[in-house]
């Protein structure tokens, strides 16, 4: 991959809602240029989706996360894949991951409250075939999501002039 | 009763901006593009190594030239990113920041009557360091058709028979100009010539945007006559820890540590556990600072040449420099009006030695939401003019 759409991916992963008038004053191409990459970039896979971080604590919707692990047997011929695409099919599965340690499968959940992610897990998740076993962790509290601090920080004093 | 204060106290001019200084307190909304530092916070790894040195008692003086395995390291970070070859036992001091080192540096090698040249636009404090030492400062002017480079005939002509150093700062503050090998290699020459010593302030280094950074004693046969001074304060966004060094041949840098070891005996040990633990493991932090100066510096110098500021391309520090001199206004009117009236506060070029007083030193370590904000007032400043 060129450095320039390196540069362009790391932009717009910060903040996805620039013009492309803007990018290309900041990394010198001209503005047709960055729309054609952007949209190559999208036509690849590489650029997946815009979406926001939003602080949804502060918001106060009430709303339930967390990370659930599983153990699972894997298939002969399949291994994970069949049941991890199986389970990323359910819209309250938010990220899910392989992992390597002392269980396989990380998902991490969200539901209106925790009636609604406990009935999630037990009803769906913990009965499908292959699962072994199955740990809840409701989050309690974010403090970064994505490289981005979820709470107050003051911002440093600086002094109006030096040199 | 008699005046105290001694002549030399007394011939430094004060700060050319202190009732800016004074009136931008008072003010609400200020957007400043005057401070000569990164907006970033120091990397945490690094806080976080300073917080643990205090917790393990690590709070006494250090060797004189700083701790060992510091100089060490910083031996070896030198080497590999800018070929630079100094020896950490004898050849490299660390100091309280790049402005200790700057005055050691001058006291040990200006005898009184001494010239010592300096290329401006320049940091503010060359000239009265070298007047405190009690050498005269001579002025070489970088001009705008040279892009702020030093210009060897300019140079040639301000050489005398008491001429004994010349003072350089590439990347430039203010200017933001860069010297290339090239560049570096048409000083060399007259530099050698003329039997000067060159101290080579090169603080900005590492925020170079067009290609790699040439440290002066890299060129020609510049080394064993210069006096690299350098620092953590901008790369790594450190700038109240107060660390930075010098590094020079053996003769020299022992002149130096005498004098250092007096005035200061040694650099805050807090500060120098913080270095090195930026060498070690900030590159990373560094680097992604260091590319948002550059996309930043692109947006910013092209919002000021549409606005019709003229400015030309810093290929380093974190200044643009843009000229006033269509507008009518002297520079420092301009800063006067541009801070009463739509609260952005910039630093009259004249500040930095006469070659400025067309230009305005613009900092842009600032987020780009402020930049993009502070272009949208001097552009309505611009159209009351």
């Amino acid at each position: 991959m060129q450095d320039k759409d390196l540069e362009l991916l790391r932009i717009l992963e910060d903040n996805s809602r620039l013009s492309a008038k803007e990018i290309a004053t900041m990394i010198n191409l001209n503005p047709d240029d960055v729309k054609a990459r952007i949209h190559a970039l999208e036509a690849e896979g590489i650029i997946c989706k815009y979406s926001t971080v939003i602080n949804w604590e502060k918001a106060g919707n009430g709303e339930v996360s967390s990370i659930i692990e599983l153990k699972v047997s894997p298939e002969r011929d399949y291994g994970y894949d069949r049941i991890a695409e199986r389970l990323s099919r359910f819209r309250q599965v938010k990220t899910l991951r392989l992992m390597t340690g002392t269980y396989d499968l990380q998902l991490l959940v969200t539901g209106k409250n925790m009636q609604e992610v406990s009935r999630f897990v037990s009803e769906h998740v913990a009965p499908m075939d292959r699962i072994r076993e199955t740990a809840t962790h409701i989050i309690m509290k974010s403090y970064k999501e994505n490289g981005n601090v979820l709470f107050e920080q003051k911002e440093a004093e600086r002094l109006p002039y030096s040199f | 009763m008699r005046n105290f204060v001694s002549e030399r106290a007394q011939s430094i001019p004060p700060s050319g901006i202190r009732k800016f200084f004074d009136l931008a307190l008072t003010m609400e909304n200020v957007i400043s593009l005057g401070v000569g530092e990164p907006d970033f916070r120091t990397p945490w790894n690094i806080c976080e190594s300073g917080i643990y040195s205090i917790e393990q008692g690590v709070t006494s003086y250090t060797s004189n030239k700083g701790l060992p395995v510091l100089r060490e390291t910083l031996s070896d970070y030198l080497n590999q990113h800018y070929n630079l070859h100094y020896n950490s036992d004898d050849e490299i001091i660390i100091t309280s920041g790049v402005s200790e080192a700057l005055d050691i540096a001058i006291r040990a090698i200006v005898d009184p009557g001494d010239e010592v040249l300096i290329a401006q636009p320049s940091y503010v404090s060359y000239a009265p360091c070298v007047t405190l030492a009690g050498g005269i400062p001579v002025p070489v002017e970088c001009t705008e058709t040279d892009r702020f480079k030093l210009n060897p005939d300019t140079l040639q002509d301000k050489i005398t028979r008491k001429t004994k150093a010349l003072m350089i700062n590439f990347p430039n503050n203010p200017t933001g100009a860069v010297m290339n090998l090239k560049d570096l290699e048409a000083i060399a020459d007259i530099i050698i010539d003329k039997d000067l010593l060159l101290i080579s302030d090169e603080v900005y280094a590492e925020l170079t945007y067009e290609g790699n950074h040439v440290a002066a004693g890299t060129v020609s046969d510049l080394w064993q006559r210069t006096i690299t001074l350098n620092g953590f304060s901008k790369a790594y966004a450190m700038t109240g820890w107060r660390v930075g060094y010098l590094c020079a041949p053996k003769e020299i840098c022992e002149a130096v540590l005498k004098i250092h070891q007096y005035v200061m005996l040694c650099a805050p040990v807090m500060g120098q556990v913080g270095a090195l633990e930026a060498i070690r493991s900030a590159e990373e932090d560094k680097n992604n600072m260091v590319q948002e100066y550059r996309l930043r510096r692109n947006m910013f110098v092209a919002g000021l040449n549409r606005i019709g500021l003229s400015t030309h391309v810093p290929e380093g520090a974190f200044y643009a420099f843009p000229s006033v001199k269509d507008t009518g206004l002297s520079d420092t009117e301009f800063a006067e009006r541009l801070l009463k009236e739509h609260q952005v506060a910039v630093v009259p070029g004249s500040v930095f030695g006469d070659g400025g007083k067309n230009n305005l030193r613009c900092a842009y370590a600032v987020s780009r939401k402020h930049l993009t904000e502070a272009l949208g007032r001097i552009e309505s400043f611009l159209t009351t003019l």
